[in-house]
Formats: structure tokens, sequence, C-alpha cells
């Protein structure tokens, strides 16, 4: 079907100053992505899968700016020890990241791969196949148009986590990185992502995970508040792996996070989850589309959104288990705390079961602070502001908790508690 | 202590009175009881004078040590002095019971300018108290009352009160749902609180808490007034006689 002409204008208006890099291993993976984009268009607000969320200002030609931060007042992960890896506006800074060897683990930049590369098998490949049923041009155009990002292969147990780190200096940066992980059989590995990237970021990362692979994703974006960013994980899971991945989102006017998950080795655990907290002028949007395609697969979803004055937050959430994925067993948990009558939550949860022998369940509500419990902690003499803190700290921990290392745990409670405080009244 | 004058409550949302006029006084070391049947305002007193939403109070006073409390905020009370044994003890997933109750002991020392309790002088207490009313290590590290049995509630909330130390210490039917066992812990966990410099006002719709927990003064709320004031024998005439009895004998 041929695209409507405003939408073949919007694209070229988008790519009109973007340039296919040329040659090297990932030239005809970026020229097939190209040519789907093209096929696709870029998403618009009238599309069914961008309903909840505008995408204008992910797709316009010219970057809004956004303020740049005077300092990291407080960065997360940075008591922990770990291989730094800093991106500035999208573009990596050899200076500032460490030396890439670690053992274990073998870690490549795509701007300066090799003819013949491992990644591509992997590059364009789960983002081709995260496009049916539900069409991510944002993601097509990455793959198409990345400046750079990193070729993480995991062969053994590296001792620390791999860290990457974002960092922002441009008030009109544009920057799409694309990052592609493969864990091999019996590796494990944890990736670490922080840090305000660009005015407009544009983030993919394809995860492949071998039979018995293990892999911890954990994510913060915050501070820079005035940034738009468009981010997928594409991951795969082979026969008994574990993939993790959680994310932490404080302010951002604009956040489109969406995880395609595909288990096709049976009894595998995919767990995705996510904390947001949001003040004012916010958009958060949560999109997981998960594919049980093997037996005995175990997958989780649970985001937890506390929103106020005015914020909003999405979710999209689907389980999808094929004929033959007997033994399934899905959960998915989208919650909201509403602390005023202005904020919004919006939630899509979907279910589609063609297998007869699987547990899957969903819930999703909005709700206030329970008044019994504010009370109870106010007549032991805790003040109201400090009890609305400890509450909401208690409603997203059952996301929290998804991060299996307690370090990190604590780590983002801190974060939160600290982000919490300083709006107190 | 606590000095109560007049005290006359409607509820916020509908124009029903509850409270019509109570005067009690809780002098400083002693143990006063309210015993009343089903709606005559007990509970409501004690939410009241914790200062829990929903309750319009039209006319009267209430002090503590002195000080006007029906215009404080529910942490001011606590600081203040102010302790209520919830009857139903709210469940908090997520929020853990030592945490809770740090953050509790550490709000008030702040409100009153006291310095904040070290977390290694906070757990040596917590620690010793808790092993007096057989609190297990479990159940400090739990969320706040989730998964308790009723006798845990109970027993947790007299806990806080060890730990918080009050000035006035309301118990709002702490015997509902215990059996005599767990009746026995939790009146052994507030007898050692008695104090010369501490009021009690225990609310019970059974004199049998009261083998456990003596009280000084008895008084028997009806219809939203205290309606009869005695020493314990009061209590033991309740038990025999009935609520029904007294108020024909007052009318």
């Amino acid at each position: 079907m041929a695209l409507p002409q405003p939408k073949i204008d919007a694209l070229e208006a988008r790519i009109a100053g973007l340039t296919l890099p040329e040659g090297g291993w990932s030239e005809a993976a970026r020229k097939d992505a190209l040519s789907r984009l093209t096929a696709m268009g870029l998403p618009h607000a009238r599309d069914e899968y961008w309903k909840f969320t505008r995408p204008a200002k992910l797709v316009e030609a010219e970057v809004t700016p956004a303020t740049v931060l005077d300092e990291d007042e407080m960065p997360i992960f940075d008591a922990f020890d770990r291989l730094k890896i800093v991106f500035v506006d999208g573009v990596f800074d050899a200076e500032a990241s460490d030396d890439l060897s670690l053992e274990g683990v073998s870690i490549d930049r795509l701007a300066e791969s090799q003819d013949i590369h491992w990644a591509k098998d992997i590059y364009g490949v789960l983002e081709t196949r995260g496009q049916d049923p539900v069409e991510r041009s944002l993601a097509a155009l990455n793959t198409a148009f990345a400046t750079d990002g990193l070729l993480i292969h995991v062969h053994g147990k590296p001792s620390k986590p791999i860290s990457v780190i974002y960092r922002h200096e441009s008030e009109t940066s544009d920057a799409v990185l694309h990052h592609v992980v493969k864990v091999d059989a019996g590796a494990e590995a944890t990736i670490l992502e922080n840090g305000p990237a660009a005015a407009r970021f544009n983030n993919v990362m394809e995860v492949e995970i071998a039979d018995t692979g293990k892999l911890h994703h954990v994510r913060a974006q915050g501070r820079d508040h005035e940034r738009r960013a468009a981010t997928h994980v594409f991951a795969r899971l082979g026969k008994e792996s574990v993939f993790k991945t959680f994310t932490l989102t404080v302010n951002g006017v604009l956040t489109r996070n969406e995880c395609v998950l595909e288990f096709t080795g049976d009894d595998a655990v995919g767990h995705v989850a996510g904390a947001c907290l949001g003040d004012g002028d916010f958009h958060h949007d949560d999109t997981v589309f998960i594919t049980h395609d093997a037996v005995n697969c175990e997958s989780r979803q649970v985001f937890k959104k506390v929103l106020r004055n005015g914020a909003v937050g999405v979710f999209q959430g689907k389980i999808l288990v094929k004929p033959d994925a007997q033994q399934t067993d899905g959960y998915q948990i989208s919650q909201s705390l509403l602390l005023d009558d202005d904020s919004q939550f919006l939630a899509k949860p979907e279910l589609e079961i063609y297998a007869d022998d699987v547990a899957c369940s969903h819930g999703s509500t909005s709700g206030a602070i329970d008044e019994d419990s504010l009370f109870y902690l106010r007549a032991r003499g805790v003040p109201r502001g400090m009890a609305e803190d400890l509450m909401t700290i208690a409603f997203i921990a059952e996301a929290v908790l998804e991060v299996e290392d307690e370090a990190l745990q604590e780590e983002i409670n801190a974060r939160v508690e600290a982000w919490l405080a300083r709006r107190r009244d | 202590m606590l000095e109560i004058k007049n005290l006359q409550v409607k509820l916020e949302e509908e124009d029903k009175q509850i409270l019509k006029g109570v005067d009690l006084t809780v002098e400083a070391g002693k143990v006063h009881a309210i015993m009343g049947p089903n709606g005559s305002g007990k509970s409501t007193l004690s939410y009241v004078l914790s200062g829990r939403d929903g309750y319009e109070v039209t006319d009267g006073t209430a002090t503590l040590a002195g000080e006007d409390i029906l215009d404080m905020e529910p942490e001011e009370r606590a600081a203040a002095g102010l302790f209520l044994a919830f009857q139903y003890p709210v469940e908090i997933p997520g929020v853990g019971n030592m945490t809770f109750m740090r953050t509790a002991v550490n709000s008030q020392r702040k409100a009153r300018g006291q310095e904040e309790m070290s977390s290694t002088d906070f757990l040596k207490l917590v620690r010793e108290k808790a092993k007096e009313l057989k609190i297990d290590a479990d159940m400090l590290k739990r969320p706040v009352n989730v998964g308790f049995s009723g006798g845990e509630k109970k027993r947790n909330e007299i806990l806080q009160m060890a730990m918080l130390e009050p000035k006035m210490c309301i118990l709002d039917e702490t015997d509902s749902g215990l059996d005599v066992d767990a009746m026995r812990l939790v009146a052994d966990g507030v007898n050692a609180l008695r104090d010369e410099g501490r009021g009690f006002l225990v609310i019970t719709h059974y004199q049998r808490l009261l083998d456990h927990i003596q009280p000084d003064v008895v008084h028997i709320m009806s219809n939203g007034r205290i309606i009869k004031t005695g020493g314990p024998e009061l209590a033991l005439e309740v038990e025999k006689n009935g609520y029904e009895h007294l108020k024909e004998e007052v009318a």
C-alpha cells in the first residue's frame, strides 16, 4: 500500500540531513532498514499504536532544543565498580571512557568495526522481527542511520557491569545509537545505562541470548527534563536463558520505551520492569510486546508509575502465546499512583493466547495514596510529606525488586528518595 | 494529662452527631477504661483525639499536658506524646516494619528538637523491646503488619508504643481478635509501660481485658456521652448485668 503523501513528506524532511553510512558489514542491513522505513513512514498521532503518545517531537525535522544541565548533582551507579563507556551527544568519548577490554567480554564500536563481524547476524535482524505485527519505524530509522553504538559479545562472566554513560552538552543534539549484545551459552553479564544523552535520543539495543545465557539490564533516565527519547530493546531468548531489564525514569517531557521480547527456546525467563516518577510536564510511555514461542517460559511485566501535577503515564503491554507455547507463565501488572486529579494514566493490556495449557494474568490499576495507611504513619509521628514518600517508595517496590542485584536496588531507591525529597513541600 | 471538656463531634460528610458532650480527665500515672455498647462513640473518641479526617468538632476542647491538640496535625499530636493503639492496625505493603519504626521514632525526636537516634542504638533498643513482646526478627523485617496474625498485629502496636514512649496511650479495643495467651502478652506489655508520668485510656467492650490491665477508673459510654463513672467494680457490674440495665438506671 502506498504511503500517503504527508507521511512521505514527513519522512523526507526527517532524514534529509542524515547519511546512510556506506561500506562495512552493516551496509546491507542499513539499506534494508531504509527500505522498511520508506514503506512504513514515521509514526503519526493517528496511528493506533501511537494513540496515547504524540510522536511529533520524536519525528520532527528540526530538533527542539533542550537545556543542558550544569553538573550531575548525583550521578547514579557512581559508587559501583564498573567498566565505563561514555557517549557525549551520541559521540564516543575515548578520554572519558575506560579501556574497553574486560575479561569475559569483547566490546567493539559500531562506527569502527571491521568488514566481518559477528554482529552482522543480529544487527537489524531482531529489529526486523520486531516489526510484525506492529510497525516500529523509529527503530528502523535507527538501524539505517545509527552513527555509533556498542557491539558487546559476552562469552564469559565479566567481573563488573558494563556501564554506558550518556552525556548531553549540545542544546540541539540529535543522537542515534544502536547497540548489539550477544550472550553466549553459560555466559552472564550486567549492562547499565544512564545519563542524559541528547536533546533528542533514538536508542536501540538488540539482545541475543544463547541457551543458558543470562543478561541483566538496568537503566536510569533522569534529570534532563527537556529531552525527547525513543528507545527500543529487542531481545531473543534461547533455552533456559534469563533476561531481566529494568528502567527507572524520573522527569522527561517525552519518553517512549519499547521492549520486544521473543522466547524461542524452552524454559527461559524474561522480565521487563519499569518505575517512573513524573511531575508536571511529563509524558512517559512503556510499550511492551512479548511473544511466547517455546514451552514453559516465564514472562513478567511489572510497571509502576507515580504521577502528579498533570503528568501522564502510558502502558501498552501485550503477551502473545503461540499455539505450541504450552506451560507458558505470563504475568503483567501496570499500576499508577495518581497524586492529584490532574494526572493521567492510560493503559492497554492485551493477551492473545493460542495454546491451551497456559497461566497468564494481567492487571492494571490507578489509585491515590491509601488514606488509612497515611493516617497510620502520621499517627506515629511521621510528617505527611515523608509518609507520602514512604508510600511512594513502597508502591514502586514490586518493580524495583525485579532488579536482581540488591546493591543496585538500593541505589535505585536512594535515587528515588532523593528525587522525592527535593520535591517535598 | 488528658483533659476533655464537653467534646461534641459530628461526621463531616453527614449531619450525624456522634459525641454529644464528653467530659473526661485522665491523670498521669492512671489507667482509665471506657466501656460501652457498639455505636456508643468509643472509637470515634479515639479517632478524634488522634486527628483522623472525617470528623468535625462542633464544641468542646481536648488538651494534652495543657496543650490544645484539636488543631494539631496527627503527626504533631504524636510528637506531643499521644499514642493510639489501633483496633485494626493497617497493613502497609512495601514499607519495612523497621524502617517504619525508625522513621517514626526519629520524626518525633526531630519534632521535639531532640537528636535523632543512631541506627545502632535504635537496633539495640528495638531488639530488646521486641524480645519482651516475643516478636521475632522476621516480624521486624517484614512489611508493616503484612501477613501478621491478629495477635501479632496487636503486639506490634504495643512494640511501637514501647519504642515511642508516649505520655498518653489510647488503646482502642486492643483485646479484639485476641486469644487468652495473646491477650496476656499484650497486657503484660502495657503493664510494663505503666508509669507515674504516663496516662492510659483503655477502650473495650468486655471486662476480661481489665482483669489483665487493671484500671483505676471505669467510665461507661452510651449514645455519645459518658453516663457513669466508677471504680473497677463498675466493669464487673457491666459483665454481670449488661449495658441495658445501666442505661435504664441512668435514665
